[in-house]
């Protein structure tokens, strides 16, 4: 099979930073986090009571009121920041590529469940005999991808996979590997969560991981996670066909690394993440000297960061202590099955603008995560090569690499 | 309200306008689904309305012959009318 050289022709981003990926670049960039108290019914029943939740959604911005009877919010925002990519790559819905030959490829870790949540509600609190009908279609994990193909009339591969909190990078792993190979000529790929509902809030509440106050990664006196919520959307297509249409290339995506810890359902493994760094390196042909800068995983939990530091270490060797490394769950939170998407779109806006976001809320190191991770303020920094780790509950990694696209 | 419409069906337009976020205007007594581009998965909401409504458990088959808002009055109208006939009944 040919192998394709493989790039992100656009992006689009909702997340509690902003609804456009402007605006969620330029936070990054200030390191202004969009953490703040939980806008939720009974949030004061919660022992947490920080979230990175979306502000200012008007759904009815962009859909009329009949479509959103089956729209839950995780396929709104999916739809929003897909369209988004599509503009930036200078895409149109109606565009006769989009027929057969693309690929619609998403991730997320818990599809509809706000809907589901209301529907408990009604039956089990409310002690109503059932649930609306719209409830399946609006719930299944599927049910964005599906409105997606619908909306830009997409007539290729499309399917949602669900590995937690790396469920979108595996998305977007997957969708260069289709692309580059040639079973697709486009890829929209990516993922969106949308958690903030009581029930399942409660759940991640009793897993005692959440910080009471926010997220601050790799640093002191961290305490757990905060979520977040939104969408992130790449268009991904050959280098050649895009600088052909006139688009510009953000970066290449230029190798993937999938690997499982067969370990632990919840505790990460520093063998199984090094190795999956070290697959997306070997997958590009890119050397770990050429690594400037990793957008971390960096869940914020005592558990997960020095676990990571040391997989970063492990992977890149001396190179750990000359690449920049960053958490930027600290501004946009824990968004889950979007992460990885979100996270991606945080590396190819550092890769264009020269500048490494921050992690925020940093309080001082951790004698444990001895990595240089750009405290509270962003910095300029030539990337060649940078990695976007995702590291999923039940020990699935996904690390995808992304290198300067050569001209 | 035209006073030639019977309160039922009033309910019924109203409810099928509400439930499919159509504007109320645009549901006449004679508006068949096809009509206002509703499709199945429209029905079993609009059914699923009317049986919160008025409190009535509407059979798979009475709902497969549903295509409007005549048939679905009148086969409201059927579920409600032992009811109102029952004894103690006004």
């Amino acid at each position: 099979m040919s192998r394709r050289r493989v790039g992100v022709s656009g992006v689009g981003v909702v997340s509690a930073l902003g609804l456009d990926r402007h605006a969620h670049w330029d936070a990054l960039a200030a390191g202004r986090a969009g953490i703040g108290p939980l806008r939720l019914e009974r949030a004061a029943d919660l022992s947490f009571s920080a979230g990175a939740q979306v502000q200012g959604w008007d759904p009815a911005r962009w859909f009329d009121q009949r479509a959103l009877l089956l729209l839950d919010p995780f396929a709104q925002y999916l739809i929003v920041a897909a369209r988004e990519a599509m503009a930036d790559a200078g895409l149109e819905p109606a565009d006769p590529r989009l027929a057969e030959r693309t690929a619609l490829i998403t991730g997320t870790g818990l599809g509809g469940q706000q809907t589901e949540d209301d529907g408990y509600l009604e039956v089990y609190g409310r002690g109503r005999p059932r649930v609306h009908p719209f409830t399946i279609p609006r719930a299944m994990h599927s049910a964005g991808v599906s409105q997606l193909a619908m909306a830009i009339g997409a007539g290729g591969p499309a399917f949602t996979l669900a590995t937690a909190c790396a469920s979108s990078a595996h998305a977007i792993g997957l969708a260069a590997w289709l692309v580059r190979h040639g079973m697709a000529d486009l890829a929209l790929a990516g993922g969106s969560e949308a958690p903030f509902c009581w029930g399942h809030l409660n759940s991640w509440e009793a897993l005692r991981v959440m910080a009471p106050d926010t997220c601050r990664p790799f640093s002191i006196r961290r305490r757990g996670m905060v979520l977040g919520e939104g969408a992130a959307m790449l268009v991904i297509e050959p280098i050649d066909a895009a600088r052909a249409r006139g688009a510009a290339v953000y970066a290449e995506l230029a190798g993937v690394g999938l690997t499982s810890d067969a370990g632990h359902i919840t505790q990460p493994a520093v063998d199984g993440v090094a190795r999956a760094m070290r697959l997306a390196l070997e997958d590009g042909g890119l050397a770990p000297e050429r690594v400037d800068y990793v957008n971390a995983h960096g869940s914020g939990t005592p558990a997960n960061d020095p676990v990571e530091t040391r997989a970063i270490r492990q992977a890149l060797g001396r190179q750990a202590d000359r690449a920049l490394v960053s958490s930027t769950k600290s501004m946009h939170g824990h968004m889950l099955g979007a992460a990885g998407a979100v996270e991606a779109a945080c590396v190819v806006f550092a890769m264009r603008t020269g500048t490494v976001p921050p992690t925020a809320n940093y309080l001082g190191p951790d004698p444990e995560c001895d990595l240089d991770v750009v405290p509270n303020q962003a910095r300029p920094h030539t990337i060649d090569v940078a990695l976007s780790n995702s590291l999923a509950f039940g020990g699935l990694n996904a690390v995808l690499a992304f290198a300067r696209a050569e001209a | 309200m035209d006073p030639g419409i019977d309160d039922l069906t009033a309910r019924v337009m109203a409810i099928v306008a509400r439930s499919t976020r159509l504007p109320p205007g645009r549901v006449t007594p004679e508006s068949t689904f096809a009509e206002l581009g509703l499709d199945s998965l429209d029905a079993i909401n609009i059914a699923f309305t009317i049986e919160d409504e008025f409190q009535v458990a509407i059979p798979e088959d009475v709902l497969k012959t549903v295509t409007g808002v005549r048939q679905a009055t009148d086969g409201l109208r059927l579920l409600l009318a032992p009811r109102a006939g029952a004894p103690g009944s006004a």
